[in-house]
């Protein structure tokens, strides 16, 4: 017999609910400019602070400042800011499009827009994501054609994936976009792989693995931070954390782990940690990472620091599990607004000049749209043929598939 | 031609493939340094280096999970599952992802990568060193699945494979690596020496996928078999003097249904058998394509001997293992029906 007390068992639950009032104290954020910007090839076991803080560089006032500041021209944050709004723009339209029974699904990615899209401008031609269904800022600032996505969302019959897929799902091996599959964090590991193969071949790509806070439990999560680690494979290992895994706060996942970048120390990876919601500190440390891999001094996790402002999907409903104005709440604000800002406070921009840019961004994502229904969308016009269904399975098709699509008459 | 055994066919075939293709990689558990717990890629590091055959970490998922993304890259993998019975942490992989991601992507990306797994019982391997689990494969559309029999085809049938433009699951029946296998474990085990497929070209050579072999012609049935299988079915004919023609699938997908149709409209009966187990087992593939297409040609119900329906266990080894008494004892039952 033992005095030991009766056990129990210990499910973390979210700081607040839905009717109470939001609360982020629990985040603690660093100034902008105060986390330190180490040597692009120092030992990671002399960086493990950085998987603690937040690394940032726009202040309240919307100025750049610290060590990692000065990453990127005006020009090109001027077009950062397109790239983020164009994203914004384009979900508005298929969230639209969606509820206008036009296709069955859609992902928008309100509040995370700078992640990808600052990302995509550290890479170089030739390099290759292994994104998740929430990215295609890669595609939008990789100058991917916006009719080329409708078609996909539409599964008309210019889907580029013959409408075999998904809504969202898009693949762009041009694009350095890897095909995006439905199973979570597969394309973690196989990320790893790719860059793995880069260095087999001596070739300069890198890769970047792509994943969100809740999917870091899945097992490849794990698998591909062994792998990355043991083979020192050049990819950037990216973890979004948008807070939410669905309905399942972060905490589910994360555990009583200090962050999800502190997760890469244990496999010896230099983890760092980032205010996914500043622009210029998302390029700032992907540019470090990608160059750390680039050189071939190893791989990097990053973990992005920011907030689902919008639903999961067109399937789900925020308000069931988390307050209405949470988003509101949320310390590192909006993305848009944050570097928005910063133009203006440089004088390379105007309240005025932003109003008209989302005016023009309007109608180059309507005429898009426009251009893409000629082709048709879910349920009227133009639709893949019935023979795509049984083209592809094989590079030639099987004698029993062909059987098959006699069967089905095509 | 060599003499060579199952496992130095194997590898003999890598070695040749990646002395032709400098894309080809070899990696796994003990893959390496060590050359394989059965020695299938022993000198293999020696030869190509470090970065073309070498050891991996103990994470089924992440092997495959990388080779997907080597396959991507433009490599062409050939990893191992040191037993197949621990492919099931890389399922995830293998079916949603390698399997699909020629369609999913409409050709943008393939995976031209082979899976070699080591599989089937007869070994005492108990419950995780004996199991065949072809038909959680063979279900997956966009997998193509070979079983080799002899090392000849062996060395063949992977050098097709790893020049496949798709994934590849490639089981190896390790009761065969040193010697053939009838399942008469009373006997004295015997080499691949003195066998004629046991003769094996040193150089490069292919035995093309979805093409079956007739082991033993015959007029009175047809013997469906793979693997350790043929072995025993060989004995079985010999042993009831019943004149049956036994057919090496080979190669589970694609499969050459025009050899099967041909031998069971001439035969009018057929059995299958397999060391798998029964429900849901590939044999009942088979046994529906068979009595679809050669209905009017039945002269008796297609038989299936198959490994009971339970885990595979240790000390009931020859209780389970479908050897050539119970095929034997189907076989007459099947001529009688």
């Amino acid at each position: 017999m033992t005095d030991a007390p009766r056990l129990s068992l210990h499910v973390p639950e979210p700081e607040v609910r839905p009717g109470d009032k939001p609360d982020f104290s629990h985040v603690s954020i660093p100034k902008a400019g105060s986390v330190r910007r180490p040597e692009i090839d120092a030992d990671p076991e002399s960086m493990r602070d950085l998987a603690f803080s937040i690394i940032r560089v726009l202040n309240r006032e919307g100025e750049a400042v610290g060590p990692w500041a000065g990453t990127l021209t005006t020009e090109e944050l001027m077009e950062g800011l397109r790239h983020m709004m164009l994203l914004r723009a384009f979900d508005q339209r298929m969230l639209m499009a969606q509820r206008q029974g036009k296709t069955s699904f859609y992902m928008q990615h309100l509040g995370e827009e700078a992640v990808s899209c600052a990302f995509r401008r550290a890479l170089q031609p030739g390099d290759m994501n292994f994104p998740t269904y929430r990215q295609a800022g890669l595609l939008i600032a990789g100058g991917y054609p916006l009719v080329d996505m409708m078609n996909q969302i539409y599964s008309n019959d210019a889907d580029p994936l013959k409408g075999r897929q998904l809504p969202v799902m898009y693949s762009s091996k041009e694009h350095g976009f890897f095909s995006i599959s439905g199973n979570l964090a597969t394309q973690y590991v196989q990320a790893v792989g790719w860059a793995m193969a880069s260095a087999i071949r001596n070739d300069t790509k890198i890769a970047a693995g792509w994943i969100g806070d809740g999917s870091t439990a899945e097992s490849d999560f794990h698998a591909a931070l062994v792998f990355a680690s043991t083979y020192r494979a050049p990819v950037v290992l990216n973890v979004v954390n948008n807070q939410w895994a669905i309905s399942t706060f972060q905490g589910i996942a994360r555990g009583g782990s200090g962050t999800f970048a502190a997760r890469g120390l244990g496999f010896g990876l230099p983890s760092l940690r980032v205010d996914g919601n500043d622009y210029l500190a998302v390029h700032a440390v992907a540019k470090w990472a990608a160059e750390r891999a680039r050189r071939n001094i190893g791989p990097t996790l990053v973990e992005y620091v920011t907030y689902r402002v919008g639903a999961h999907s067109t399937s789900d409903d925020p308000s069931a599990y988390r307050p209405k104005e949470e988003s509101e709440a949320w310390p590192l604000g909006d993305p848009v607004i944050r570097l928005k800002n910063h133009l203006i406070r440089i004088g390379a921009w105007s309240e005025e000049r932003h109003t008209q840019m989302e005016a023009e961004i309007r109608d180059t994502v309507v005429s898009a749209q426009k251009e893409a229904e000629r082709h048709g969308t879910l349920h009227s016009g133009g639709r893949p043929s019935m023979r795509d269904m049984f083209e592809g399975v094989y590079a030639e098709m099987p004698a029993h598939l062909r059987r098959q699509r006699q069967k089905a008459g095509v | 031609m060599a003499r060579m055994t199952m496992i130095e066919a194997i590898r003999s075939a890598m070695d040749v493939a990646m002395g032709r293709d400098e894309d080809v990689v070899v990696y796994g558990e003990d893959v390496g340094y060590f050359g394989g717990v059965f020695r299938c890629t022993q000198g293999l590091q020696q030869k190509y280096g470090k970065t073309r055959c070498f050891d991996a970490p103990i994470s089924e998922s992440g092997i495959v999970g990388t080779a997907i993304g080597m396959a991507a890259y433009g490599l062409k993998p050939c990893i191992e599952i040191q037993f197949a019975d621990y492919m099931y942490p890389a399922y995830d992989q293998l079916t949603q992802e390698a399997a699909r991601l020629r369609y999913r992507s409409n050709g943008d990306f393939t995976c031209p990568m082979v899976v070699r797994m080591p599989t089937g019982g007869g070994i005492f391997g108990g419950q995780t060193h004996s199991q065949s689990p072809e038909a959680l494969f063979t279900h997956v559309c966009g997998l193509q699945v070979v079983v080799p029999s002899n090392p000849y085809d062996a060395k063949g049938l992977l050098i097709s494979a790893i020049e496949n433009p798709d994934p590849v699951i490639f089981l190896e029946p390790k009761r065969l690596y040193n010697g053939p296998f009838d399942g008469h474990h009373e006997h004295p085990v015997t080499s691949w020496a003195g066998h004629p497929l046991g003769e094996v070209p040193e150089d490069y050579f292919s035995v093309p996928l979805g093409k079956a072999a007739v082991r033993r012609e015959g007029s009175a049935v047809t013997i469906l078999a793979y693997g350790t299988m043929v072995h025993v079915a060989e004995a079985t004919a010999e042993e009831t003097g019943i004149d049956a023609e036994i057919i090496d699938l080979r190669t589970l997908v694609p499969l050459d249904l025009e050899t099967i149709l041909q031998s069971v409209k001439k035969t009018g009966r057929c059995m299958v058998i397999h060391e798998a187990t029964l429900t849901s087992g590939y044999g009942a593939e088979l046994v529906a394509l068979v009595q679809e297409h050669c209905f009017y040609h039945l002269e008796a119900p297609i038989m299936r001997v198959a490994g009971w329906d339970t885990p595979y266990p240790h000390a009931q080894e020859w209780d389970y293992f479908p050897g050539p008494a119970r095929a034997g004892q189907a076989l007459r039952d099947l001529m009688e029906a």
